[in-house]
């Protein structure tokens, strides 16, 4: 889409995009430059001898065992954070679609969770689920399950599905709940007309017209367990125990800033480079075929 | 609804009601326990109701900080440090993008289109993915520990840019004829029609990207070191992380409400904006 009136004029917009170009030159090219840059050289410790190494350190990385269980937990990791965030908010939005009377008010109180920081919902859950003081640990032990994250690493990856679950869920029931409204109400008083019930009507006129916006939750829910619950993880686990926690996102700045390792931290970055804009591609493709329809 | 099914309803109600309460438990347990005094919160089980020390704990956090441990700052600090980063990253992105978009919008000029590219890349990879070169560029340009490496990496995005891009080609032509025809030069266009217009668009994007500023947790984690620059969330999870000796969980609960409340309080009074705002910039 282009503009038919446009100004003339030689410097001003130069002068207007410089801003926004020059920040992106420098804290954007620049450093993506450097992360491919640096995955393909090796330095010692000491930043002195830098040597071109081709692929090495991708070679290194995929052979790297500690490398591939990361990846496969972090798709473990995601797909439980998706569908779990994706169908407990389209229960909610579902139910809430129907309710008439207080909806707002239901609204309100659903889309705070959005306003905490990942972060401090980490510091949240790990103090309900404290092996010591935490009160949904203790009322677990007191039904004879035993709930210690800071030991079990499958109950740690639990909780950590738990808070990202958390924090997403507002986010997933806007977007649920405007798709929702958005539905032609003709459409489902014809099927009603008809005599198709309320499970009928959810699934065959609900569901595959919403079917869009979960297509399109799913791949930004993905994106989010990949790369914005590094919050959560840093707050509650951090990795641990053990590698129980450690997402790719967290194994890119651990082994770059604790474990210095810089070669082996930009070639990860690249991977995850790739991922972020492979996923990305995906969501713009399916946004283009649904302007068509 | 298309007919009357008064089970349905109920079911939908109590649906609602029983997720609401789980999803605000978390929350109304930090609440409760940033009310008690220390020794209350170490016994299991913990309280459920809250205790009489709330103003004594917010009052001890915000001026004194986690017990004067090393390594803690008083809250009104950090809460003052978010501020400042929160509101420079969201009237950042929003400056400099509406700008942007009015240059690749209203204006024909050499490499446009290169430009356009540019900054539509940006969208694709969170600052999490290229952390340590973009340190290392951070770092070499001396902005560690100050304001200015808080804020300014973080504005270069494009989702503000392409939302006002998105409102600008809606805009009639016919705005921009007239103003042409009147001989008003395109920064008069500018100031007097166009950005009154985007009030709305502005103010959307303006609670998007405050929450996304206060919220930043690996970014000010990485760059500061002096606590006198340390944010409120970050804060929080250090301090939770520490939490070995005898921890304090009414301070460390009080200091987690605090650090969620200005948010959530944006999002709770300009919900509006920020539905349209979360809707807008995803497309």
């Amino acid at each position: 889409m282009e503009k038919r009136v446009t100004f003339n004029e030689r410097w001003l917009p130069y002068l207007l995009v410089a801003p926004q170009i020059v920040i992106t030159l420098v804290f954007f090219f620049w450093p993506s430059g450097q992360a491919i840059w640096q995955s393909v050289i090796s330095e010692d410790a000491f930043g002195g001898n830098t040597r071109f190494v081709w692929f090495d350190n991708f070679t290194h990385l995929f052979s790297d065992p500690s490398y591939f269980a990361s990846a496969r937990l972090t798709l473990v990791f995601s797909f439980l954070v998706a569908s779990l965030g994706l169908a407990i908010s389209l229960l909610l939005a579902v139910m809430a679609d129907r309710i008439i009377r207080g909806a707002s008010v239901y609204k309100t109180i659903l889309v705070w969770p959005y306003a905490v920081a990942p972060a401090v919902a980490g510091v949240l859950f790990g103090f309900l689920f404290n092996p010591s003081v935490g009160v949904v640990a203790w009322a677990l032990a007191a039904i004879g399950l035993e709930f210690n994250y800071v030991i079990n690493g499958n109950q740690a990856l639990l909780l950590v599905v738990f808070a990202a679950v958390w924090s997403q869920i507002s986010y997933n029931f806007l977007f649920f709940l405007a798709g929702l409204q958005s539905i032609p109400k003709s459409l489902i008083e014809a099927a009603a007309i008809d005599g198709a019930g309320p499970g009928r009507r959810f699934w065959d006129i609900v569901f595959p017209l919403l079917s869009p916006t979960g297509f399109f939750l799913l791949v930004i829910n993905i994106i989010y367990a990949f790369f914005g619950t590094f919050g959560i993880v840093g707050s509650l686990t951090q990795g641990g125990p053990g590698q129980a926690t450690n997402i790719l996102i967290w194994k890119v700045y651990n082994d770059g800033f604790r474990g210095q390792d810089l070669g082996g931290s930009s070639a990860q970055s690249v991977v995850l480079m790739v991922v972020v804009i492979s996923l990305t591609f995906v969501q713009f493709r399916f946004i283009e075929r649904r302007v068509h329809y | 609804m298309v007919e009357n099914r008064p089970f349905l309803t109920f079911l939908s109600h109590l649906t609602v009601i029983v997720g609401l309460l789980i999803i605000a438990f978390p929350v109304w347990m930090t609440f409760v326990a940033s009310t008690h005094d220390q020794d209350t919160m170490l016994r299991a089980p913990v309280p459920i109701w809250p205790g009489s020390h709330l103003l004594e704990n917010y009052w001890t956090v915000l001026v004194k900080g986690y017990e004067n441990r090393p390594g803690t700052v008083p809250l009104y600090v950090t809460l003052t440090n978010s501020m400042i980063m929160a509101l420079g990253v969201a009237i950042g992105k929003i400056l400099i993008s509406i700008i942007a978009a009015f240059a690749i919008v209203y204006f024909r000029f050499p490499l446009r289109m290169f430009f356009f590219w540019a900054i539509f890349v940006t969208l694709m990879l969170p600052v999490e993915v290229r952390i340590v070169p973009t340190y290392g560029v951070v770092a070499n340009l001396g902005m560690l520990d100050s304001y200015s490496g808080l804020i300014i990496p973080l504005i270069a995005s494009a989702t503000a840019t392409f939302l006002f891009r998105q409102f600008f080609l809606s805009v009639p032509d016919e705005l921009t004829e007239a103003a042409r025809v009147d001989g008003a030069s395109p920064m008069r266009f500018f100031w007097d029609i166009l950005l009154p217009m985007s009030r709305t668009s502005i103010a959307a994007l303006f609670v998007i990207q405050f929450i996304y500023g206060w919220n930043q947790y690996l970014w000010p984690l990485l760059i500061t070191t002096k606590e006198s620059f340390y944010t409120v969330v970050m804060g929080v999870s250090r301090q939770a992380n520490v939490v070995d000796a005898v921890p304090s969980w009414n301070l460390l609960m009080a200091m987690a409400m605090l650090a969620a409340l200005p948010p959530v309080l944006v999002v709770v009074f300009m919900q509006r904006q920020f539905v349209r705002g979360l809707v807008e910039t995803e497309k």
